[in-house]
This record gives structure tokens, sequence and C-alpha cells, in this order.
């Protein structure tokens, strides 16, 4: 049953993204100023929005851990935080590729771009330190520790383009600002919910991973004690 | 005194006589605070001015990568016969301990520090004397930032498998935003700018780094010495 739902949500996260990639190629004519290369926003930014969410569930998640001790919370913060690193890594190459077209080069030390580096390598800190630590209880509150730690940078990544007084090349956001014309709209707004849908499906892809695992690590356990 | 407190202190203490009886972690910290102070010298083919635009990210990342080795023996050096073990089990709060280390690992990082800024001046004729005042409180600022959050991790991964690898890969990201704030602070004040204006700013980003990270790891160190 749940196998079928997660399979129904990619599904129609796949269709979504679909008929939105669609509307944004085929119905919408190229930006003024920026040519065919403005249609890169429909993926770099629901990335950006989407792995946010799933890092702020892992800091909901890894809280829950270290208050209850249960083992399904540290499940959720590890799919959410592999999965919200992912996206971190797709916006950044995104952004990239639209910097070379619109800037002329592939990167600047600004506020948004070092701070959104800065939460990809503190979450990819957590993937790489995880597997080190053998014992699962162990393993679950260093990994919520160092969630927790790491969510301090998000804040900082959400305000870097909104702090006043503060110059950043990167653009404003688009729907505060005014910035974004009203036909790319809708599709912008679709474009954040097939994110949204696709890497919710590959969360509780992975969720049923860990599930899993920690089934066949305590029939191990029981097995070894008969 | 609260017992917290005073139990911080002696464990502080403790700390600083074994290291200061020994000298390990000094002198590795040093030698390689040296070494890549050389080591830069060769990277960089700048005449004389111009190495004072560099000279604030030069010397935090000397500082920074000296730091590591220090805060990586914070609680490491409890691992033979079992003594993190026993110190956990005691009636010191968790907070006391933690907080006795990381005293322990700013009190050796400043005497790693005053011995390479000389050293940094010398190489790269760099005079650091003008502003001494204002560098020694960004100094400090920054050294308790790295090694609050050095000390945090250090506690997180003392039971790692290759923790001498682990220690960098989570600690330098975190530090990203008081590296900024000291880099930018420092270089300001070697090429002879006052910290007023835009460059206050920087005082303030090490200040709200240190209270935010110091509040945080006093509270949810905890977690971690108990489990």
């Amino acid at each position: 049953m749940r196998e079928k739902a997660i399979w129904a949500l990619g599904l129609l996260g796949a269709v979504v993204m679909i008929y939105n990639l669609h509307t944004v190629f085929l119905n919408l004519p190229d930006e003024a100023m920026q040519g065919a290369i403005y249609r890169i926003i429909f993926i770099h930014v629901p990335a950006a929005i989407s792995a946010q969410v799933f890092f702020t569930v892992s800091l909901v998640a890894s809280i829950l851990f270290l208050v209850k001790k249960n083992h399904a919370f540290d499940a959720v913060a590890v799919s959410c935080i592999e999965v919200g690193t992912m996206l971190v890594l797709v916006n950044l190459v995104t952004g990239s590729i639209w910097g070379k077209s619109q800037w002329g080069i592939w990167w600047a030390w600004d506020l948004r771009m070092t701070s959104q580096l800065m939460c990809f390598l503190l979450y990819l800190g957590y993937l790489v330190v995880r597997p080190a630590i053998a014992e699962p209880t162990q393993r679950a509150t260093m990994s919520a520790f160092i969630a927790i730690f790491a969510y301090a940078d998000i804040p900082l990544v959400d305000l870097a383009i909104r702090l006043p007084n503060v110059r950043t090349q990167h653009p404003g956001a688009v729907l505060e600002t005014g910035q974004m014309a009203p036909m790319f709209i809708p599709p912008f707004l679709v474009g954040i919910l097939a994110v949204l849908l696709i890497s919710t499906a590959l969360v509780l892809v992975r969720l049923h991973q860990e599930t899993s695992q920690r089934e066949i690590d305590s029939l191990r356990r029981e097995l070894h004690a008969l | 005194m609260p017992h917290g407190l005073s139990t911080a202190f002696a464990i502080a203490r403790k700390d600083l006589r074994t290291e200061l009886r020994t000298k390990e972690s000094i002198n590795a910290s040093a030698s390689f605070a040296l070494v890549i102070l050389v080591l830069f010298s060769f990277a960089f083919n700048l005449e004389r001015d111009e190495f004072y635009a560099i000279s604030g990210g030069l010397l935090w990342l000397v500082f920074v990568f000296a730091g590591a080795l220090i805060v990586n023996r914070s609680f490491s050096r409890e691992l033979p016969n079992d003594c993190l073990d026993v110190l956990v089990a005691s009636p010191a709060p968790g907070w006391a301990i933690f907080l006795g280390k990381a005293m322990a690992a700013f009190v050796l990082l400043t005497i790693v520090e005053a011995i390479s800024l000389p050293i940094f001046g010398l190489f790269y004729n760099i005079h650091w004397m003008d502003s001494a005042g204002p560098l020694v409180i960004i100094i400090l600022l920054a050294t308790w930032g790295i090694t609050i959050v050095g000390a945090a991790f250090s506690a997180v991964i003392v039971n790692v498998r290759l923790r001498e690898l682990m220690l960098p890969v989570l600690l330098y990201p975190i530090l990203i935003p008081l590296l900024i704030a000291a880099m930018g602070s420092t270089t300001a004040l070697l090429s002879g700018e006052q910290m007023t204006g835009d460059n206050f700013s920087y005082i303030r980003q090490l200040i709200g780094f240190d209270a935010m990270y110091t509040a945080l790891a006093l509270y949810m160190i905890e977690f971690i010495l108990v489990v």
C-alpha cells in the first residue's frame, strides 16, 4: 500500500513536471532581456525552495529525535537531508549556468551564493560523517546535533537577498519584488509544486529504505542473540 | 562561584596543565602554522603593498588550520583509560565539562596565534603593531568562535573513525561566516582602516556568531556527552 502511494505521488509529480515543462518551453515567449535562458528559473528556484522545506523538516525531526529518542525521526531527518542536499546541488549548478549566460562568470562570491554553497557543504558533511558512526543511537544523536547546527545557515540563505544595505549580485526574490511578469507566475508556482511532489516521493523512498535497514539490523541482532 | 563554572575552570586548568607539561598540541600546531606561512609565501608573487589586500585571509587560514589541530585534541585526549566515560559519569554537568575544554582550547590556540602573528609580520613585511589593540579584540572574538564550535564537533566525532579527517569536513563550513568577518576586519585593520562604519559590521558579525553558537553548543552538549 505504501509503495503504491509513493509510486502514485512520483507519477503525479512527473506528470505535473512534464505539463509544466511543456508550458514553459512551448507556450511562453523568450524573456525580453535574458532570452531563452530565463527558463532555468523554473527549475532553479523550485529546487531551492524544496530544499529549504526538507531541511526545515529535518530540523524538526532532529529535535524530535533528541527529545523522544525514536529512530523513526532520525530516518525522516536523513531522508530529507539527502534529497535536500541533492536539490541544493541542482540549485547551484543551474544558477551557475544562468550566471555564465547573464554575467559572463560561472560563480560570484556574493552573500546568497556563498551561503547556499555553505549550506551544501554543511549538509554534505552530515552525509559524510554519518556512515563513520557504527552504533545506531550514537549515529542518530550525532547526526541530529550536526543537522541542528547546519540549519543555522538557512535563515542566512533566505535573508541574503532581502537584507537592507547588503549588496548582492544575485537577483532579488522575484515574487516579492514584482520582477516576474504576470504570465510567468502560474508556471513558476506549478514548477514549485512539481519539484516538491517528485522530491517528496524520493524522500519517501529513502525513508522506506531506512526503515527496512533498521528492521534488517534488528533481525540480525536477534539472530546473533540466538 | 556557581558549582558548574568552578568545575569548568577546574577542567580548563587540568587540560592546560597537561598540555603545558607535554606541549604536544602547541608544538605541532605552531610548527604547522609556520609551515603554512612558508608555503603561502611561494603561492603568491605579489608586491609588498599588494600583500595587505590578502593579509587577513592569509592570517586566518593559518589560524584556522592550526586551530583544527588544537580542538581535535579537546576530547580525544580523554579517550585513553576511559577518562571520557569517567568525566561524563562524574557529578560535573555536561556543559561545564564542555566549557572547560573549550576554554582550554581557546587559551592554547591564542598561544599559537601569538607565536604565529609576529612571524607572519616578519615574512610578509606586514606592520600589524599600529593596529594591535583592535586586532587583538578581533583575534580573541574569532578564536572563541573557532574553539567553541571546534570543541563541540570534537565531542561529536570523538568516537568516529577517521576523526582527524572528519573534523575539518564539519568544522570549516560552519566557520565560514566567522572567517569572512575575521578576514575582512583583519584586512581592513592591517590596511590602516578604522573599525567604524561598514567595518564595524564585521565586529557585530563576530559577536553574533560567538553568542549564537556558544548558547547552542552549551545547550546541546548534554545530548552528545551522555550517548
